[in-house]
């Protein structure tokens, strides 16, 4: 699906993203690391938002030389943040997703509508799909924003901290969301900060630290204590409950 | 709301057309509704009839086409940068067409042929997009463009005040200070046939970006991940509110404040999709300028008020209740 060879990204003057090679294909692919690790700029560059060095293949296609809509129909990518500009109503909100979908001048045909309630429904915003998106909290919006990237229907799904702003509730409904694409045959690359989130529910993670790959695996075996104290800076409670990984940072060492 | 949008467009429509009718009943000379009617449909006395189609019928349309250009070239803007506050001034291009239109006046060129003026402020307006395309080409926000726009509008201003300031006498000074305020008044078909081509241009590279300006209400790298070619949509975007206000402004003089306040007045009436908003704008801004320009012959002073102050008064109440509004939200 989608293959890195020695990608380096440039922001700046600096690299933020430095000799990064993997083959990401199948499941939830969490990507995490402390801040300003270069986490984001690799999914830009993944999503050909910024231009990288070395290779991105997104199944065997440079992503570079996708055509724009093309690559947008391959690729569903949700931001951090969530900068909406005005205040569209949920559904249209959604509906921006079937974009890449439309030939010029068309209107929605019967797969887009089906897309978006769709998109709507997976989300539980069936309810809210006449409410302007300015009025919505900001777990009822970031939940929006996943539903539009989910209605684009795209065999990659790239999320950028999906979490931020989420109650745990709404964090668990996110990363069940994701799951379920996996399950579909999405492969999902996500950004996440919660180390317990991310071993419980990744099939496979990606520790990243001053722009590069420091670690790949499956969850148990990239979130060591050692490792966790090397690149984070802190030391952590590593244990179980319930059978499930539980992570929990103490302090700085 | 999407409900709202065919009955908002057909009011929209009814209500420019019939201020635009109703501004044919209007001047110094009174004609009866009966005459003016007569003289539309070619039937009517020779002095009606010179009336009508030489300066009032002129006038109408000129009146809808450059509050058409305004308005949705406002919509456009504030959708492209995303700023509510945008309006077809700040790329600075309306500026340097008034600065060609000035020149024309200060250089005596305006004399030669009523097509002079015109001509020089288009001309204005292509130079003064020559930088923002420059620009254009490189940056990817729209902070650089905005900031162009303020760079290349003060140059502008300072040109006009310039001319103002050499000014071989007073008359030459009030002229061209005349002609800034904007007006439709003695204009003819010229004036139309030259205007036309310009904002069919300007309207339609406009049209052609609304779902662009959608997908921008997730900002750029959204944008740009739903497939949209950003540079093409500003390039686009550029040339159309060029080439469009350039050829408003050089018929009309400057006209201020249609372009912000239209795009607000119809926005409550749309769903806030930007490209909902398009067409709407541009036939409230025809509406608008329409009855602006049937308001300076109503009111009952010695001299007709310029349109361009009349849009203005009209401008500036709307202009700072959005900035209250955007004040609370900040």
């Amino acid at each position: 699906m989608v293959r890195l060879d020695n990608v380096t990204v440039r922001l700046g003057g600096a690299e933020v993203v430095k000799g990064v090679s993997a083959d990401l294909s199948g499941g939830v692919i969490g990507l995490i690391g402390p801040n300003g690790a270069g986490k984001s700029s690799l999914v830009r560059a993944i999503a050909g938002l910024v231009p990288a060095k070395g290779e991105i293949l997104i199944d065997g296609a440079h992503v570079s030389s996708l055509p724009l809509g093309d690559r947008a129909r391959r690729i569903a990518y949700l931001p951090q943040g969530q900068a909406v500009h005005w205040p569209l109503t949920v559904e249209r909100l959604v509906a921006l997703g079937r974009l890449p979908h439309l030939a010029p001048f068309a209107r929605p045909a019967d797969v887009d509508v089906r897309a978006i309630e769709e998109a709507l429904a997976r989300t539980e915003l069936l309810a809210l799909r006449e409410r302007p998106i300015d009025q919505l909290s900001g777990g009822e919006r970031a939940r929006v924003l996943l539903a539009r990237a989910l209605a684009v229907d795209a065999p990659l799904l790239l999320a950028d901290e999906p979490l931020a702003a989420l109650d745990p509730a709404h964090q668990i409904e996110v990363m069940h969301l994701l799951r379920e694409e996996a399950a579909r045959g999405v492969t999902v690359i996500a950004v996440l900060h919660d180390l317990t989130l991310a071993a419980r529910w990744c099939d496979r993670l990606l520790l990243i630290d001053g722009g590069r790959l420091v670690a790949d695996g499956a969850p148990r075996a990239v979130l060591t204590g050692e490792r966790i104290g090397a690149v984070y800076g802190v030391s952590a409670f590593i244990g179980e409950a319930g059978g499930e990984p539980l992570i929990v940072p103490l302090a700085h060492h | 709301m999407t409900k709202l949008r065919i009955p908002l467009n057909l009011a929209l429509t009814l209500f420019a057309l019939s201020c635009a009718a109703l501004s044919l009943g209007l001047g110094p000379a009174h004609l009866g509704f009966g005459r003016v009617l007569a003289a539309l449909v070619g039937q009517g006395d020779q002095v009606a009839a010179t009336i009508v189609w030489q300066l009032r019928l002129p006038r109408a349309l000129l009146a809808l086409l450059i509050g058409a250009m305004l308005g949705g070239a406002g919509a456009a803007l504030q959708g492209y940068l995303r700023n509510p506050l945008a309006d077809p001034g700040v790329l600075g291009t309306s500026s340097t067409a008034a600065l060609g239109g000035v020149l024309a006046l200060y250089y005596g060129f305006a004399a030669v042929s009523q097509l002079t003026l015109p001509l020089f402020a288009i001309g204005g307006a292509i130079v003064g997009l020559v930088p923002l395309l420059l620009l254009a080409a490189r940056s990817e926000g729209p902070l650089a463009l905005i900031l162009a726009g303020v760079a290349i509008a003060t140059a502008a201003g300072a040109g006009i005040s310039l001319a103002l300031n050499f000014a071989p006498n007073p008359f030459a000074a009030v002229e061209i200070m005349t002609w800034l305020m904007g007006s439709l008044a003695d204009r003819s078909f010229v004036h139309v046939w030259l205007a036309l081509p310009c904002v069919a241009i300007g309207l339609g590279l406009i049209l052609l970006q609304g779902r662009a300006l959608d997908a921008l209400t997730l900002g750029e790298e959204g944008a740009t991940a739903l497939g949209i070619d950003l540079k093409r949509t500003r390039l686009l975007l550029l040339i159309g509110t060029a080439i469009g206000v350039g050829g408003a402004v050089a018929v009309s003089g400057a006209i201020g404040f249609v372009g912000l306040v239209v795009p607000h007045l119809v926005r409550p009436f749309t769903d806030a999709r930007p490209s909902s908003l398009l067409l709407p704008s541009m036939l409230g801004g025809a509406a608008l300028l329409a009855a602006a320009d049937a308001v300076v012959r109503i009111v009952p002073t010695l001299e007709e008020p310029r349109l361009g102050v009349i849009t203005v008064l009209l401008g500036v109440p709307v202009f700072l209740h959005q900035l209250m509004r955007a004040r609370r939200q900040w």
